[in-house]
């Protein structure tokens, strides 16, 4: 069954159009990375999907209801973190812990306090004075205490510090064992490769590209820095070998994956000095999906 | 020392691009406002006999607690009506203006983080500080020589230049003074919250001691700024020395503030915060629990103050019932009704005033869910299974039935007042009747609320607009003289005199229906559009 389900959302604000068309398909288990850069359109598509603004045309489903007219039913099994966390100054980050989940549901304490000890908050401080980072734990806390099949959540670890990103990512392998699913948005690439296995990428309004993380061509070209004692010969001929680039001593390039077995053997005939492999970033993605439309990067 | 003051002056640039529609507003508001009612008064009271009528009328103590004593009653001029009925006014909007905007540029930019960015810069440690107070002093000098050279070129013979720039100095150094004491609560505050509440809470407090300085211990009047502008006696006698006390005192407390700012660090404040409850209450866990929590501590202190203010006009009953039976020509004035005293008809206006000032907590409560929207908490709300008709709702709900509260409050002040200083006592019954007969009135102001946050959220400070000019129609409609029209646009004058009208319950019905169809619309609207 799909938990989440978008088909052909458009989304405009004023003469601006925020999401072209998207679809969105998300089943029950996954861990569903969404990314893209900045103002590409992630938030407005999951305000969409929390019923919180209205699209001006598609469908737009979560649970198999409407993500606008039965918002309230849906939320009871799902919770939320926003990229951008704004709490009320006057109240501290316990009590508002304790509101979102009653809001939710039944109130887990054990698990609210062991989150709270895990994660390190002071829950009797205001959170007015709460760090950015600390707003976010607050937000997380109040999400992962609460007892739901689906959590979407925002750039959830932009405030992060790298020891809570771990347990951040601790808490959604345990969500992904029991069988629960995420919709975890992000501009960090390396973020949602570990994590997700399944990834859609949207620029400007459109996805540009979508699938589990094996089937994306792009994410399988590999990176390579070279340099080698002879000069290279014929490289450009071989198969799989993309965007070759020359720096001073240092040939750029990518490769495929499947390839990459042939390039090897072809470079060791002369004599490798240096060899540095590196994941493609989302930059690299988006200035190959460029070319291949034909656009300028 | 010199260096805690560099570049002050790009600074105070800064303040005024960043402000300069705001500004703009503010100080033609101020002026346009005060000049334009002095251009009405010499058509309003033409003769001289016009004018005696007024003036015995405005011997009355409830009039001076309003709006300040007069030099001039015994040749009340048209200046002398401008000093008295504008002077305490156009002081207070210069007051709130400087409240805002200090609080704004000091404890607001600190609490969002925007100073540490400024600070981070060659500025010197007391130079934001210092570019907010200046820039609030060029905007009451602005203020003080716009409605000084405004109103001597209305070119009305009694006023003159000196009482025209006194006039407009008068307002400019009470705007300067609570642009200082902002300051000072800046810095003693930790947050926005507080330096607002206190601020505010002063300027109400000094308004109240003016009004009963005025009407008993002239002394007392001293201590306020407000009476101190009013012992100028503008257009009468025109004194500069309260002006130049006002700003020995300014200059005092912004000393004061700069010490206080140098021995602080960057984002603490005086008042200590102490650390809260690390478990939500079981009340917390609904949207209204919410909404109650968070106008928790505001109903309260507004149930106080008005509760306050009820009972400074309630203490004056004593008095205006000795006015109003020895002024034989008020007597004249005022409709005699079989069967009520003078007082008792003038208590009714006294309620439908004390009406109008309870509406301004009613809308806080109300426009509070459109400034949770823009600082964007709802959507976190609406992300639970919460509905939007029950967020909008609890906040409407606690609106109308704090008209309630704020309307028992206020008469439980009057009346317990009253009865220490009336020979005559109305009866507590009638009075609350009174009272409640204006809640359809305010909830026409709830209406309007709800109806803009639904349908044009990006409008809702056009409910304050709307309230303001009641508060005018209602207060100062008679003298004035406002076309009837203009008095029917305030949802009060449709409501009947208790207990000298009797109470049309049609009208109240009606007044009831436009209001909850307002209501209505708004929340239909609400659920309809894209929450920010």
């Amino acid at each position: 069954m799909s938990f989440i389900e978008m088909s052909k959302v458009r989304k405009n604000f004023g003469i601006v159009t925020a999401l072209d068309g998207i679809d969105l398909k998300v089943n029950k288990g996954d861990i569903y990375g969404f990314i893209g850069p900045n103002g590409a359109g992630k938030t407005t598509a999951i305000r969409i999907l929390l019923g919180i603004i209205k699209a001006n045309s598609g469908e737009s489903k979560i649970f198999g209801m409407d993500s606008w007219k039965d918002s309230v039913e849906i939320h009871k099994n799902l919770a939320y973190v926003p990229g951008d966390v704004n709490l009320w100054p006057n109240l501290t980050g316990g009590e508002v812990i304790d509101f979102f989940v009653k809001l939710r549901g039944k109130v887990n304490k054990k698990r609210r306090d062991e989150l709270i000890e895990r994660l390190g908050l002071d829950p009797s401080k205001k959170c007015r004075t709460y760090s950015k980072g600390n707003r976010q734990k607050v937000a997380l806390i109040a999400a992962f205490a609460s007892d739901v099949d689906l959590y979407i959540l925002d750039e959830p670890t932009s405030g992060l510090d790298p020891l809570m990103e771990k347990i951040f990512q601790e808490y959604i392998m345990e969500i992904k064992e029991a069988g629960k699913s995420v919709l975890l948005s992000s501009h960090i690439l390396s973020e949602v490769d570990e994590l997700c296995n399944k990834v859609s990428i949207i620029k400007q309004g459109k996805i540009i590209e979508s699938g589990s993380l094996d089937e994306l061509t792009y994410l399988k070209r590999i990176s390579i820095t070279l340099q080698t004692r002879k000069p290279i010969e014929g490289f450009e001929k071989l198969k799989g070998v993309h965007d070759i680039k020359k720096r001073g001593d240092l040939l750029l390039f990518q490769v495929d994956q499947e390839e990459m077995n042939n390039v090897i053997k072809y470079i060791s005939g002369y004599e490798v000095i240096k060899l540095e492999s590196s994941p493609p970033t989302l930059e690299d993605l988006f200035m190959r999906h460029y070319k291949d439309d034909g656009g300028e990067a | 020392m010199a260096k805690k003051f560099t570049n002050t002056r790009v600074l105070i640039g800064f303040i005024f691009r960043r402000d300069r529609i705001r500004l703009l507003l503010w100080i033609l508001g101020i002026a346009i406002f005060a000049i334009s009612i002095a251009a009405l008064l010499p058509d309003l009271y033409p003769d001289k006999a016009d004018k005696l009528v007024l003036a015995e009328t405005m011997k009355n103590p409830a009039v001076t607690f309003m709006l300040g004593p007069s030099a001039g009653l015994n040749n009340y001029t048209d200046g002398a009506m401008m000093g008295h009925f504008m002077l305490v006014f156009t002081a207070m909007f210069a007051a709130i203006m400087s409240i805002l905007l200090v609080t704004r540029h000091t404890r607001e930019d600190e609490e969002d983080g925007r100073i540490e960015m400024i600070y981070s810069l060659p500025l010197g440690s007391l130079s934001n500080l210092t570019a907010t107070l200046l820039t609030l002093l060029i905007a009451n000098v602005l203020i003080f020589l716009l409605i000084g050279l405004g109103l001597y070129g209305l070119g009305i013979e009694t006023m003159g230049l000196e009482g025209s720039l006194l006039f407009g100095a008068s307002v400019g150094v009470v705007g300067i003074f609570y642009a200082a004491l902002t300051g000072l609560f800046a810095q003693l505050a930790s947050n926005v919250r507080t330096t607002l509440g206190l601020s505010f809470a002063f300027l109400i407090a000094e308004y109240i001691i003016r009004g009963s300085g005025d009407t008993g211990n002239q002394a007392l009047s001293h201590l306020s700024p407000l009476g101190l502008i009013t012992r100028s006696e503008v257009y009468v006698n025109n004194y500069w020395w309260p002006i130049l006390l006002l700003l020995a005192i300014s200059l005092l407390i912004y000393s004061f503030s700069l010490y206080l700012n140098s021995i602080r660090d960057l984002g603490a404040g005086f008042i200590s915060t102490k650390p809260g409850k690390s478990q939500g209450s079981p009340y917390l866990s609904s949207p209204i629990g919410l909404a109650l929590r968070l106008e928790r501590t505001p109903i309260i202190a507004w149930a106080l103050g008005i509760f306050i203010l009820g009972s400074a006009y309630g203490s004056l009953l004593g008095d205006l019932e000795g006015f109003l039976s020895t002024s034989q020509l008020v007597q004249k004035m005022i409709p005699i009704v079989e069967g009520f005293s003078l007082t008792q008809s003038f208590v009714t206006m006294l309620i439908t005033i004390i009406s109008v000032i309870g509406t301004i907590p009613i809308l806080m409560f109300v426009l509070k869910v459109n400034s949770e929207e823009k600082k964007d908490r709802i959507s976190q709300l609406l992300a639970t299974p919460v509905s939007r008709y029950s967020i909008i709702g609890s906040y409407t709900l606690i609106g109308l039935m704090a008209a309630f509260l704020i309307q028992l409050m206020s008469v439980l002040g009057l009346w317990l007042a009253a009865s220490f200083t009336m020979e005559d006592v109305i009866s507590f019954g009638t009075l609350l009747k009174a009272a409640i007969v204006n809640v359809p009135a305010m909830w026409i102001f709830v209406g309007v609320a709800v109806f803009l946050i639904g349908r044009f959220p990006k409008l809702t400070g056009l409910t304050w607009t709307y309230l303001i000019c009641a508060f005018f129609i209602e207060y100062m409609g008679e003298f004035l003289k406002l076309p009837e029209w203009t008095t029917k646009l305030s949802p009060f004058s449709h409501v009947p005199s208790v207990p000298v009208d009797e109470v049309k319950v049609s009208t109240l019905l009606i007044i009831l229906v436009i209001a909850f169809i307002l209501i209505g619309i708004g929340f239909r609207e609400y659920n309809r559009r894209d929450i920010e």
